[in-house]
């Protein structure tokens, strides 16, 4: 009932005549209830099916033989030092693509100059690259057969099969995150109030650090959240360029597919827990920046009407 | 100094353009334009006709059939259920509406290989739905797909949300004054503003589907000609040390993946205009 009342809220113009009972009344752009019913219905059906069910077997299946084993299983000094590794990865990788972020941000909507759409289309070319594709690259250039192969064996460097391997696979496929986030809002928000600051004396640092930065925090933040995401949660890229020595090159994926691989189920299910439980944690904040950005939107949107 | 004498269109008061699109561009260049290069100049090793034959072979044209088969099937069911999701989420009030709607972007916010070993386990013949299906799902070429639909999940829905919140309530009472039923509404004047939207949707959840491969394999089985993806069988070729035979079949998906983004770059200006001109 409510929807038919919200219905008739957002059209005064079709409010009932007198004596006519709110029940009987629908909205001329709204739906018979059984209809709404219906498709509320499926909706939760298919998201039941392909997602709740999903999220709620990791942690079924984690704690299914008890906490004893799931505790064994996440102190276990393989799966400490996967996450170990996990965390490296994640602390190299998102401040080198937000610097990354930030700076192409900037040139992109703060300057009118040629090729900005082709930049704009290059920086979104991981997402349209697999992972597989994203570690076979680094292979071919690190890689003993690749072209600094020969060098870097002459000089006792690892990149492939080792950590820095793992981490430029990361950056790969978590490049364009920060930067996504950033370009719609500063496009939005316009140069005036940088052009002001510039006008009144402030240096170039001094724009950035106190106008522009406080006006793109929640954004940034929004994109190192999903940027950190999945930095940790990244798989294919990783386990092509990994070499998968326990204790050394796994990180927490690759730790859960040899665990699996293993049929240690319920152990490969409490790291996925781990994980699991950050996508909840990301999501939740994610929930939260978004709402912020949301606003911040609106109030740019006034300030530019 | 020189990339703003040569690029910038008008003159400007803002500093930093030299030190931000020269950083970019260099971090853009070692980190994705070069190493994607080495792919293409790798395969110039092979001649054309091996090239070809390496990716003309019976076992990688099966993979193609499937990993192209199951992105496109998985991109439909999406498109269809994920615009049922945003239709409730936007015009609908029902418990749990907000919860609902941030668990959508679930699948981007997983690990895949976390939803691959979830997924495995629910769709198994003794799984909480698997041992209810009359057919089997886990390890047959169907369990591609249901990994297929989970990962793509988010796109169909969270492209047409701005889009749906965005069509003016206007149009749908005129419609219904000129004396359209709803389901004529639905068809004639919302769905054709959709539809962009929808398109775009459906293409994003298809690409992501093609490179997918840490929630498909876990619950593929992997059996060659039958349930093998491609990105699969770049990794087989890689650890087989066939380095030129990987990148062959790597260039192939490529070429694929930058025609999709095109195709989806198109469909996104066509949405913003459909959307500007009302």
């Amino acid at each position: 009932m409510s929807s038919v009342a919200a219905a008739l809220h957002a059209l005064p113009a079709t409010a009932p005549r007198p004596g006519v009972e709110l029940s009987t009344v629908r909205g001329a752009t709204t739906e018979p209830v059984w209809v709404q019913r219906a498709l509320i219905g499926a909706a939760f059906a298919f998201m039941t099916l392909f997602l709740f069910v999903p999220l709620a077997t990791v942690f079924f299946e984690a704690f299914k033989k008890g906490v004893d084993v799931y505790l064994a299983a996440i102190t276990d000094p393989d799966a400490l030092s996967a996450i170990r590794l996990t965390l490296i990865a994640t602390v190299i990788s998102v401040p080198l693509n937000l610097v990354f972020g930030v700076s192409v941000a900037w040139a992109i909507t703060k300057f009118d100059f040629r090729g900005k759409n082709v930049l704009l289309t290059l920086i979104d070319l991981p997402f349209s690259v697999s992972p597989v594709i994203a570690g076979l690259i680094y292979v071919l250039i690190f890689g003993l057969q690749g072209w600094f192969g020969e060098w870097l064996r002459a000089h006792d460097l690892k990149i492939i099969f080792a950590v820095p391997g793992i981490v430029l696979a990361t950056v790969f496929v978590t490049f364009p995150f920060i930067a996504r986030e950033l370009i719609p809002l500063m496009q939005a928000q316009g140069i005036e109030q940088e052009e002001a600051a510039r006008v009144l004396g402030a240096s170039g640092w001094q724009i950035f650090w106190r106008v522009t930065l406080p006006n793109i925090k929640w954004a940034l933040l929004y994109g190192v959240i999903l940027c950190n995401a999945r930095a940790m949660g990244e798989f294919g890229a990783v386990s092509v360029v990994s070499g998968h020595i326990r204790g050394e090159t796994n990180t927490m994926p690759l730790h859960i597919e040899i665990v699996y691989n293993e049929y240690q189920f319920a152990a490969a299910f409490a790291v996925a827990s781990l994980l699991a439980a950050l996508a909840l944690v990301t999501l939740v904040l994610k929930y939260v920046v978004e709402q912020r950005v949301k606003r911040q939107k609106r109030s740019t949107g006034d300030r530019a009407e | 100094m020189i990339l703003s004498r040569a690029l910038l269109k008008r003159h400007t008061v803002l500093p930093g353009f030299d030190l931000a699109l020269g950083f970019a561009l260099l971090y853009l260049s070692l980190i994705v334009l070069v190493p994607l290069s080495a792919a293409f100049l790798k395969t110039f090793t092979l001649s054309w006709s091996e090239f070809v034959a390496a990716v003309s072979t019976p076992r990688v044209m099966a993979s193609y059939r499937l990993t192209f088969g199951a992105s496109f099937l998985a991109a439909l069911l999406n498109a269809f259920f994920g615009l049922i999701v945003a239709w409730v989420l936007v015009r609908y009030t029902f418990p749990a509406k907000r919860l609902i709607d941030a668990l959508v972007d679930l699948p981007f916010a997983l690990p895949t290989a976390v939803a691959g070993i979830a997924l495995t386990a629910i769709y198994a013949q003794n799984g909480w739905i698997g041992r209810w299906l009359p057919f089997k799902v886990s390890f047959t070429p169907l369990g591609v797909w249901v990994a297929l639909v989970f990962i793509g999940l988010p796109f169909v829905v969270r492209t047409l949300q701005p889009v749906l919140e965005d069509v003016s309530r206007e149009l749908e009472e005129a419609a219904a004054t000129l004396g359209a039923s709803r389901w004529q509404t639905f068809m004639k004047v919302i769905f054709p503003i959709l539809l962009p939207a929808l398109m775009t949707g459906f293409a994003l959840a298809f690409a992501r589907a093609l490179g997918e491969y840490g929630s498909v394999i876990f619950i593929a089985g992997n059996m060659p000609m039958i349930s093998e993806i491609t990105p699969l069988l770049i990794i087989t070729k890689l650890e087989q040390y066939d380095y030129a035979g990987a990148t062959a079949i790597a260039v192939v998906m490529l070429v694929a993946a930058f025609m999709l983004l095109l195709t989806i770059n198109v469909l996104q200006a066509w949405s913003r205009r459909r959307q500007g001109g009302l």
